[in-house]
């Protein structure tokens, strides 16, 4: 080079270099700005959630008798099941408290204890019976406001958060009353509180009463419902491709086709909804509220995708593996079998994987089809009536009470882990086929 | 095309030299192939014959890889592609109804320009095609089957300790002869090689030459190449093709000592191509 020209490019390096530098920061602060914004949404999510995993138990004197169960100590299991258990915390309660003596804060104080713990006592006296006529002191479940304010380990002598003290921001935030709180203080002063790790949350359906409502139902049901998405559209959608992209002639129907399946990729999930309540609902009868249902909605939705991307693999095979298999003098079919398509599975895999999580997540087309429903068995089977993750999230959202809130945010926790379990059995699938070259 | 250029090339109308053999493997007669309303190849007989070795040579885009692949209906798959004419293995018509286009790719093997091998083992990239078309018994056959094509291809004391190995992972030129092996391995009639050494280095190429030589005592060869060397190394016969017409076919030597037509001279002097 001249010593002009030498001259010349070096004028424009620094600007080169300057242009660099400037792109390499913005992607930096691009990444910089969503891994921030990512850790943020994620850490709310679960300082919110945490709690749904614990539960608050009070310690309480009960006695168990005739007196107080209204049956004896030997009768059969489903009698003792029907016996009167909120009678004997009842009045557990009332001895602990023996001053309280008006119906209402008689009705205050039962309040304390959840309206589940009859059933866990039923269990443990059926488990028990040898304790039939004594007095025993055992752990009941707390009331989700009790639980709320013992699990944060508030203050319980502070003011309560109305009327006069509605602008204090230390003062509680809590449905409890002044004298619940009284009685509150005097467990905890007895060291009658204990604060467990609790499985109620991934063993129960829903339920009116936060402390016992749980995510099972939903999730079981999501699982039943993405089975048969996946069922039906992943066997649907790789042979739609394969006829597509290795068999059918190019004219204007596999154009019209090809058009049609983009567009069905963009059309709204709502639209879904509406057809599979009219098509499946009115029209075949399907039961309402069922996984089936909302599998095959939900099937029509994620078909467009995998076949797109099954499509797009199959297009990345190179030509000259069919030739040298065709050359060889395989059929058609054992092109495919034998070596298109097991070069192509690890991106229909994930065409799949980013379908089905599409519709883990799909919200729209279920309320269509009333799997918005409020669901406290776990359903037995696809056609039982569930709910879904995000349907549940959706509801629980909408509750007023705290402890709806934080398991609002465990719902959500549940279904970024089920996520992220798909994301990696794709991985794991993918790596498995990667290795036959 | 120059005025002289196409009055030249409308002026070709009957291939110089003798097109038929004794001993035919293969025939083609009068074959005109289309693409779309574009002729590919005008009006070409030629025969392939046993124990030998045809060249084809021509300029780039002169219709050899079309031709070659007429003869075992590789063509199929390409929609606008129409063949028409008839060409015959052992007396049999490729394009009657009667010749099945999966049983004449097993008679007819194909290896391509650039290797090819299958996503699979080396022991499996031979033993794909008898197994497709039920060759072996037992496992103790096909193992001799891929032993011996290997052996045949010259490839078999290179890969013998890793016959598991990925065939992807050899080098280009023993791809090339692992495509071979693949093509012997169901034992064809006739093997057709389109530019097989073009993306090889010149060793690899004298490898393969050498094998195509030692390989003509059993099939019949018809080999495309953009290498006058190469033709005149391994074919017997060449045949010189031009805007998709066969100008002129003769003995190898002949051809190249001492063209007939002129454009087979130009092309041999390196006027053009
Ligand atoms: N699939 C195809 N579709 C349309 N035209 C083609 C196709 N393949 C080859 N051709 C045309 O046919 C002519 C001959 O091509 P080809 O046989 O590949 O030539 P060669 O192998 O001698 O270089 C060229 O003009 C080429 O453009
Ligand atoms: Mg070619």
């Amino acid at each position: 080079m001249s010593d002009e020209t030498t001259q010349r490019v070096r004028a424009t390096l620094k600007k080169r270099y300057l242009k660099e530098k400037l792109f390499r920061g913005f992607g930096i602060t691009a990444i910089a700005a969503s891994l921030g914004f990512l850790v943020i949404l994620l850490g709310s999510i679960i300082y919110k959630g945490m709690p749904a995993f614990q539960a608050t138990y009070l310690k309480v004197d009960i006695t168990l008798n005739e007196d107080t169960l209204g049956v004896g100590g030997t009768v059969s299991d489903a009698e003792m099941q029907g016996a009167n258990f909120s009678g004997a915390i009842k009045s557990a309660m009332r001895d602990r408290f023996p001053d309280v003596k008006k119906r209402k804060a008689k009705k205050n104080l039962y309040a304390l204890v959840s309206s589940g713990a009859e059933y866990a006592l039923a269990e443990y006296m059926i488990n028990n019976r040898e304790q039939f006529g004594q007095t025993v002191s055992l752990w009941l479940l707390a009331d989700d406001e009790a639980d709320a304010l013992i699990k944060r380990n508030k203050d319980l002598s502070k003011p309560i958060r109305r009327g006069e003290f509605k602008n204090d921001s230390s003062a509680l935030v809590t449905r409890l009353n002044k004298d619940q709180l009284g009685w509150l203080q005097s467990f905890k002063d007895a060291g009658d509180t204990d604060v467990r790790i609790s499985s109620t949350f991934f063993t129960n359906g829903n339920s009116r009463e936060p402390e016992q409502a749980g995510i099972r139902a939903a999730l079981v049901g999501s699982a039943y419902t993405l089975l048969i998405t996946f069922a039906l559209s992943f066997p649907i959608a790789v042979a739609a491709a394969i006829y597509l992209e290795e068999f059918a002639p190019q004219n204007r129907w596999t154009d019209l086709v090809e058009v049609n399946i983009n567009n069905l990729a963009a059309v709204p999930s709502i639209v879904f909804g509406l057809l599979g309540l009219a098509v499946f609902i009115n029209y075949l009868q399907l039961p309402r509220s069922a996984p089936v249902v909302g599998g095959v909605v939900l099937s029509l939705m994620t078909l467009p995708t995998i076949i797109i991307s099954s499509r797009a693999a199959l297009k990345a095979v190179p030509p000259s593996i069919r030739e040298a298999a065709r050359g060889l003098g395989a059929s058609p079919v054992q092109v495919v079998t034998h070596h298109v398509l097991p070069l192509a599975m690890p991106g229909i895999l994930t065409g799949t994987i980013i379908g089905l999580a599409q519709a883990l997540g799909e919200t729209a087309p279920l309320l269509m089809i009333g799997m918005v429903a409020f669901i406290v068995d776990i359903p037995g089977s696809v056609t039982d009536p569930s709910t879904v993750l995000p349907v549940q999230v959706f509801l629980w959202a909408d509750a007023p009470e705290r402890a709806f809130t934080e398991r609002t945010s465990a719902a959500i926790m549940v279904l970024l882990a089920f996520l992220i379990v798909m994301n990696l059995a794709a991985v794991l699938l993918r790596k498995k086929f990667e290795r036959r070259w | 095309m120059s005025d002289a250029a196409k009055e030249a090339f409308d002026a070709l109308t009957e291939t110089v030299g003798r097109v038929t053999v004794d001993d035919p493997k293969m025939q083609a007669e009068n074959v005109d192939v289309f693409y779309a309303e574009k002729q590919a190849i005008y009006d070409v007989t030629l025969d392939v014959a046993k124990n030998e070795v045809v060249a084809m040579i021509g300029p780039s885009g002169c219709g050899k890889s079309t031709f070659l692949r007429c003869l075992n209906r590789m063509n199929d798959t390409i929609p606008s592609c129409k063949v028409s004419g008839n060409i015959t293995l052992e007396g049999e018509s490729l394009y009657s109804s009667a010749m099945d286009p999966v049983m004449l790719r097993a008679r007819v093997g194909m290896v391509f320009q650039k290797p090819n091998p299958f996503a699979k083992s080396i022991y499996d990239n031979v033993a794909y095609g008898p197994k497709i078309h039920g060759l072996a018994n037992n496992r103790a056959e096909l193992d001799d089957i891929v032993e011996s094509s290997l052996h045949r291809a010259g490839l078999f004391d290179e890969v013998k300790d890793r016959l598991n190995a990925p065939g992807t992972s050899l080098s280009g030129g023993q791809q090339q002869r692992l495509c071979i092996a693949r093509t012997i391995a169901v034992s064809p009639e006739v093997i057709l090689m389109d530019e097989p050494c073009s993306a090889l280095d010149p060793i690899a190429t004298a490898r393969i030459e050498e094998l195509i030589d030692e390989l003509r005592e059993n099939y019949a060869i018809a080999i495309v190449t953009h290498s006058m060397q190469q033709a005149a190394r391994v074919s017997q016969r060449t045949a010189y093709f031009h805007l998709g017409k066969l100008v002129e076919v003769g003995e190898t030597k002949t051809i190249f000592t001492n063209p007939s037509h002129e454009l087979t001279e130009n092309y041999i002097t390196g006027r053009f191509g």
